[in-house]
């Protein structure tokens, strides 16, 4: 192949996601890069397609106790609780702070009961924020959260709430923890949803035999990391199959040719996670892998790949 | 500001059962350490994902020397390493011990300068308190008295301490010192301190806590706890704070980056 055709210049990374565009497909993961703050030391966060934010409640939550997480072979579990600073001191501290870059802003937002939701989302319909994102799969709470992520009728209610009220586009996080993720796609699409996000982590447990006990106080806790990656690729696969919106893929998503495959699975963005924690530099290797292969591919536009395999 | 290095072993050891040493040189994070601070080390093996947060036990120059127990195979792994093999680190990370700053606030809640230190080390809490040690007999007027807790006669570090500090020594088997913690060695011993510094088993430092209230001495301790990004993110290390926390909204602090060092009444232990 003639490879002298292309140079990084002439690459087209950009991408549209519900009308928002983004400078690259590569953003981070809810939950495992704060708001940026403490990755920017490491990250320049402007070269990001988006910073995704830890989820966000309308008030304060403490969290679950600690162990929280326990590492597994190729991944962890975590049963953070969705500890967060509560929406007013979010709007106050982290949206001033990430205006700074030049990169899209994801908002997660969690909640317990439908008005939860309503509140923040509301309250984030003033702020200059680019899209949200529902988190309606967090295994770590026990009331709300993944109780919507489960039932498709439940799925289907609360993202319609949502978009009701929502000033911005609504990406639905979805749980793998569920028995067709086709159903759950196509709920949420049924109630509106402007795209989705998956796969969130996928309920497990691990016991420490020396303390004969859990080794998560929370018991269960949510896995993540490289040994999911196959679960969520082929979640990525069959919601694409299923519904017209587009998709953001994670799950395991280490180095450019993890990206690559949900990218190709029919994922338009993709998220890096777990791997931050194993590397903070890692969504720039990813978007730097993204340009060496297409370049070594003679692939032009990264949209020639979304969705390339079915 | 914390760096990520890839740094060489220049020098690896066994310092007693399951504790070993390694000496890492660095370009840039051996200089920006200080006591109390740790470093986020970094498995060679794939299944691995999370760095092993581990204390500082030296820092030399532009070399840092880390002392650990092999707690899992994480640990093991590093156990195995040779010198001029390399490894991934990062660091520093955490507050450590801001020695102008505590002494300054010690001064506040007591009416004088601190005269004597106790530095309180329980087994693997015992290498941080070194570097502790060294600066406060370099660079403060203050005096150091160390009281270091071990399981037995295998008290390792314990001669480096001596260069720098008092050193007084329990142990659970009897084996050497005082029989018992390193509080029935404070009483046996008659220890007496204007500011304690301790790190160990959490029994130990929950005792330290209410031993250093009942006396009236501020006590700053260096808490553990599990971590996945260990520099603030992720927010699995919490601990509970008695006050609402700034940053958290809710009375938890992070122990990577609040800590690890707390003013034993800033936390519930």
């Amino acid at each position: 192949m003639d490879t002298d055709k292309f140079t990084k210049k002439d690459l087209n990374l950009a991408v549209n996601i519900a009308g928002v565009q983004l400078s690259n497909p590569v953003m981070e993961a809810s939950g495992t890069f704060g708001s940026g703050m403490e990755y920017g030391e490491y990250v320049d966060l402007n070269r990001l397609g988006a910073v995704v934010t830890k989820g966000v409640a309308n008030v304060p939550w403490p969290g679950n106790p600690t162990p929280r997480i326990a590492e597994t072979y190729g991944g962890m579990l975590n049963a953070i609780g969705l500890q967060n600073p509560g929406l007013d001191t979010f709007v106050k501290r982290d949206i001033p702070f990430l205006k700074q870059f030049d990169t899209k802003i994801i908002v997660n937002v969690c909640g317990k009961t439908e008005e939860d939701y309503i509140d923040a989302v509301e309250k984030l319909g003033e702020q200059p924020v680019d899209m949200l994102e529902i988190n309606i799969s967090c295994p770590n709470v026990k009331e709300g959260g993944i109780a919507f992520g489960q039932v498709p009728a439940m799925a289907e209610k609360i993202t319609a709430a949502v978009k009701k009220v929502a000033k911005q586009p609504v990406i639905m996080k979805l749980s793998p923890n569920v028995t067709d993720i086709a159903e759950m796609a196509k709920a949420v699409e049924a109630g509106g949803a402007d795209a989705v996000s998956l796969i969130n982590t996928i309920t497990g447990m691990k016991i420490d035999v020396n303390r004969r006990t859990f080794a998560l106080a929370n018991k269960t806790g949510g896995l993540s990391g490289p040994a999911i990656k196959p679960v969520a690729v082929r979640m990525v696969y069959q919601a694409a199959n299923a519904v017209k919106l587009p998709i953001i893929g994670m799950g395991g998503i280490t180095n450019a040719e993890d990206a690559l495959e949900f990218i190709m699975a029919g994922a338009t963005g993709v998220s890096v996670g777990t791997a931050n924690f194993n590397d903070p530099m890692t969504t720039i290797k990813v978007i730097d892998g993204i340009k060496d292969y297409m370049i070594r591919n003679g692939v032009k536009d990264i949209n020639e790949l979304v969705g390339c395999v079915r | 500001m914390s760096v990520r290095e890839n740094v060489e072993i220049t020098k690896a050891a066994r310092l007693a059962d399951g504790v070993f040493e390694m000496w890492l040189k660095t370009e840039i994070i051996a200089r920006e350490s200080k006591p109390g601070q740790f470093i986020s080390v970094y498995s060679n093996d794939g299944s691995r994902l999370l760095p092993r947060p581990i204390s500082i036990c030296r820092i030399d120059e532009d070399l840092l020397r880390i002392v650990y127990r092999v707690a899992g195979k994480g640990t093991l792994e590093f156990s195995q390493m040779k010198e001029g093999e390399r490894l991934n680190i990062q660091g520093p990370l955490g507050n450590g011990y801001d020695l102008p700053a505590i002494f300054e606030q010690v001064e506040n809640v007591t009416g004088k300068k601190p005269e004597k230190a106790i530095l309180f080390g329980g087994g693997i809490g015992v290498p941080p308190m070194l570097e502790l040690a060294k600066a406060i007999s370099e660079k403060t007027d203050c005096k150091a008295q160390a009281v270091m807790g071990y399981r037995d006669s295998q008290m390792f570090l314990k001669e480096e301490f001596e260069s720098y500090a008092d050193v007084t020594v329990a142990t659970e088997d009897g084996s050497a010192g005082v029989k018992g913690n390193v509080l029935d060695a404070v009483k046996e011993c008659n220890i007496t301190g204007d500011v304690i510094f301790a790190c160990g088993p959490a029994p130990m430092l929950r005792a330290v806590k209410a031993y250093a209230a009942g006396q009236g001495i501020e006590a700053y301790v260096s808490l553990e706890e599990k971590m996945a990004c260990g520099i603030g993110a992720c927010l699995a290390c919490v601990c509970k704070s008695t006050e609402k926390d700034g940053h958290s909204q809710v009375h938890n602090k992070r122990v990577c980056k609040e800590g690890p060092v707390f003013n034993a009444k800033e936390v519930e232990i």
